[in-house]
């Protein structure tokens, strides 16, 4: 039964830190808390939705490999719709925190009732590849491999991203802005592009999260909402800046939280992992791991 | 005389970097001590320190005999300790008045402030500090558009009218035309009649003129203090402070 | 002085309101002036002291099923509730005992928010933790609660919520009278809520919140702890919500978890975001004005009304920051202008 628990434990982490990464990017580098994440992981599960769709169609033999061609392209849709509101909307409201959280919760009512609009208010099942169904059975439990696949897809996100933040100049770039911005502008940074591709790697990620979402059960306008509070709570948890406080933090949410309502219920649960959640922030304000500076402010 | 400020082997170490290395520092009634020294010598971490904006690793500061060490800032304040920052801090959605008004002197405790009512005596006390000023006038005007040199002023404002006991200025003069810094200087010495004064400043001509008592500091550590005179002797202070540009004079060949 | 005048006219003009509204009407201002009551409390943490509440409907949420307990508890006469019984709960759980008595249902009203948000805000901005990370905190107690109040239907009514409250006090919650009566009763609470706060607001408080809200950091140097400020109007914009709570479920005769949801929080914000977060009547007209266009579009259009409201987030947050009142202020200081024939610096505000 522990086995179970943990690997579910780690299932929910995995789930929280493929959703929460994205936002830990955007809120590290702008101090932009992005409130339609939610909604750009909505658009990567239709966007998956659409593909699964198209290819039970037209394509039905290879009906299967659907998925491969889903997941670039959820990414790709949500970074464009991540990138053009970062352009249109975002860019404007720098240094002011609350007015982007307000904004960008506009955008995701707009978001939903668009999906609703053109897909439909209920929830839609989205059939997953035939290759990933069943599981491995050891040590007496079943592990699915849908749930296999999605751990092993964000432990991969997080190596890349790893790679990318630090091999690549583009990524060395988001973490000299993320560290001392009008430092990396006075480098010749252009902290402006940074931003912009930078929240629509965040935003593209989140589709994907939409996208494994797909395996997990049906989907609908508000899938978002479903998540994102849990995301903001890894965000908080784990601390801003640093890759490895999400890491960290939604691991451990994912863990803790499985574990409380195995032993009381899914309600109680809640409630407790929120209380700890609070008393956590008493001992260390700032979250797990955060980039700590000398100013007060 | 019992000195107002103590400060016994103060350290601030920031994650591996020593910003203070153990400074002894000793301010009496009424003095007004000039803290100089090159950039990064620790002199702004030592106000923080004393202010409570900055938590000092070890060490000790006494206002009074009182250990201030870890006390918060705000506490720190109802004592008796003002502190001006190197760029204006007021507050710019409030008047000219009404800044003044949250400056004054006064229980700050929430019961207070939930009854609080200005009395005849309190505006004309704050009437004639803001004519003092020279901000008499613009007392209805939003203290956000005022021009710089007056929001300084604003701020010197604020601070007199705390009535501290010690009272922190830090680079004071910074974007001041001539005419102010001779007012500033002016004030000074006022200011040390109903408190002592540390004050940071780069300004050479300012210090010297308006100085009794100097303090140098290097490296997060006190050089030397004496008269401006005595200091600019001393032997070490040249090599650190003011001799590196006769070096350099005579390494560019002049 | 027109300010005063002004105020006058809108509060005598909202209790002359039975004299010209259909019942029907009525009803609906009589909701939506409890809106504003939880509108003015949001003004005064957000407007003045730069506190973004998200989560505001818990604590309008909890005014509500205090309330509600008691008047179920009226409706059954003695029995079990009816949802109890469908529940097939045995016993009526001990927490609810109490709210059989009118008083403590009131007192709970009030208090239990409040208790809440004090605990809350303490422990979060004790550790200055501020700004975007309390809003989502404070989102993250919708969460909590709205599940909590889902999974125990039998102690809650679930997602059901509860209603067919038939009593008040022994009056009847269904005749007009009473309607009338509880009608003037939340526009008392509500310009009673009003003016204090203008009181709070117009004095030396107001000047530290709005301190605290511009540079919370140089108000530690002042003097002034602005944990003990932020905690302080945190919890009495709980209170107000609680109140306001209470209040509606009297006259609209239901309250739900929906009600109190991350959705309905955020609706509040918005409606102080419209009419003017920096003023309180601003925010009471916000309030009103919001809920007149919903309660229209969202019979009528109701595909629109979502787009509409997400929108209006959008445009209020990057075009018109100070909402309503701020065209209001413009336009007076126009006039102002006008009269002096010069320019003036000085500050016009609504209140």
């Amino acid at each position: 039964m522990f086995i179970d628990q943990l690997f579910n434990g780690l299932s929910v982490g995995s789930i929280l830190l493929l959703i929460a990464i994205g936002l830990a990017i955007t809120f590290g580098l702008m101090g932009v808390i992005n409130m339609a994440h939610g909604e750009l992981m909505m658009v990567g599960a239709y966007t998956t939705y659409v593909i699964q769709q198209i290819f039970a169609h037209h394509a039905p033999q290879s009906a299967g490999m659907y998925f491969v061609i889903a997941i670039p392209s959820s990414f790709l849709i949500a970074a464009l719709l991540g990138w053009g509101l970062e352009k249109s909307l975002i860019r404007h409201l720098y240094h002011r925190p609350l007015d982007s959280l307000l904004a960008t919760w506009g955008i995701s009512l707009i978001l939903q009732q668009t999906a609703r609009l053109i897909f439909g208010a209920p929830n839609v099942a989205v059939v997953p590849p035939s290759w990933l169904d069943g599981g491995i059975r050891l040590f007496g439990a079943v592990f699915p491999y849908k749930r296999l696949f999605i751990l092993c897809l964000v432990l991969a996100i997080v190596f890349f991203l790893y790679m990318y933040l630090t091999r690549t100049r583009a990524g060395r770039r988001i973490q000299a802005v993320t560290m001392n911005r009008p430092m990396a502008s006075c480098l010749g940074i252009a902290t402006q592009k940074v931003d912009a591709y930078s929240f629509a790697i965040g935003s593209g990620l989140a589709g994907v999260a939409g996208c494994a979402l797909t395996l997990l059960g049906p989907i609908g306008p508000t899938i978002g909402t479903y998540y994102i509070v849990d995301a903001f709570m890894v965000v908080i948890l784990g601390g801003v800046g640093k890759l490895a406080g999400t890491l960290l933090g939604a691991f451990g949410l994912g863990l803790i939280s499985t574990f409380v309502e195995y032993s009381t219920s899914a309600t109680i649960a809640k409630v407790i992992v929120f209380v700890l959640i609070i008393a956590f922030l008493q001992w260390k304000p700032s979250g797990l791991l955060s980039l700590r500076t000398r100013s007060l402010d | 005389m019992k000195p107002v400020l103590m400060c016994r082997d103060v350290v601030v170490d920031f994650d591996g970097f020593r910003a203070l290395q153990g400074v002894d520092l000793a301010v009496y009634p009424h003095e007004v001590r000039f803290l100089i020294g090159p950039n990064g010598a620790g002199k702004t971490t030592l106000l923080d320190v004393i202010c409570g904006r900055t938590r000092a690793t070890d060490g000790r500061v006494l206002f009074f005999s009182h250990d201030i060490t870890k006390r918060p800032e705000y506490e720190i304040v109802q004592m008796g300790i003002a502190r001006k920052f190197q760029s204006p801090s007021i507050f710019p959605f409030l008047t000219v008045w009404e800044n003044m008004e949250l400056a004054m002197r006064q229980d700050r405790r929430l019961r207070s402030v939930l009854r609080a009512k200005l009395t005849g005596e309190e505006k004309e006390m704050m009437a004639a500090q803001l004519e003092k000023i020279g901000l008499l006038d613009e007392r209805h005007r939003l203290a956000g558009s005022l021009s710089h040199g007056q929001k300084q002023w604003l701020e010197i404002g604020m601070q007199l009218i705390q009535r501290p006991q010690l009272l922190l200025l830090d680079e004071p003069i910074a974007g001041m035309s001539a005419a102010e810094r001779e007012r500033t200087g002016e004030w000074l010495h006022e200011m040390a009649e109903h408190c002592a004064v540390i004050i940071v400043e780069h300004d050479m001509d300012f210090v010297r003129r308006y100085s009794k008592q100097v303090t140098v500091m290097h490296e997060g550590k006190v050089l030397c203090e004496g008269s401006m005179d005595e200091v600019q002797q001393n032997e070490q202070v040249i090599d650190v402070y003011l001799g590196r540009g006769k070096n350099a004079c005579c390494a560019s060949g002049m | 002085m027109n300010k005063r005048w002004g105020y006058w006219l809108f509060f005598v003009a909202l209790f002359l309101a039975p004299f010209y509204l259909t019942e029907f009407r009525l009803s609906l201002l009589g909701k939506f002036l409890c809106f504003a009551i939880v509108a003015v409390g949001i003004s005064l943490i957000w407007g003045y002291t730069g506190i973004l509440s998200l989560g505001h409907g818990v604590y309008f949420g909890l005014g509500a099923y205090c309330m509600a307990m008691y008047l179920k508890l009226e409706a059954s006469q003695g029995h079990l509730p009816d949802f109890m019984e469908w529940s097939s709960v045995r016993e009526l759980p001990w927490f609810w005992k109490p709210f059989a008595h009118p008083v403590v249902a009131i007192a709970a009203a009030i208090v239990l928010p409040t208790l809440l948000a004090a605990l809350l805000s303490y422990f979060t901005f004790k550790n200055r933790i501020q700004g975007v990370y309390f809003s989502l905190l404070s989102q993250a107690v919708v969460v909590v609660f709205v599940t909590l109040f889902i999974g125990k239907q039998e102690w809650t009514g679930g997602t059901n919520g509860l209603t067919n409250f038939s009593t008040v006090f022994g009056f009847s919650l269904s005749s007009p009278l009473t309607q009338i009566v509880l009608y003037w009763l939340t526009a008392a609470v509500l310009a009673l809520i009003f003016v204090m706060t203008r009181r709070l607001t117009t004095g030396r408080l107001g000047k530290v919140l709005i301190a605290i809200r511009d540079a919370e950091n140089r108000v530690r140097f002042l003097g002034f702890n602005p944990t003990v400020y932020k905690v302080f109007v945190y919890s009495l914009s709980a209170a107000f919500a609680g109140v306001a709570g209470a209040l509606f479920v009297l006259q609209v005769g239901l309250i739900s978890p929906e009600m109190m949801g991350i959705i309905p929080s955020i609706e509040m914000v918005l409606w102080a975001a419209v009419g003017g977060r920096h003023s309180l009547m601003g925010a009471i007209m916000g309030a009103i004005v919001m809920n007149t266009a919903k309660s229209f579009l969202s019979e009528n259009y109701p595909d629109l009304w979502l787009l509409l409201l997400g929108a209006l987030f959008v445009v209020v947050v990057l075009f018109v920051p100070k909402g309503l009142a701020g065209i209001y202020e413009s336009l007076a200081a126009v006039r102002i202008k006008e009269k002096r024939g010069h320019e003036c610096e000085a500050r016009v505000d609504v209140s």
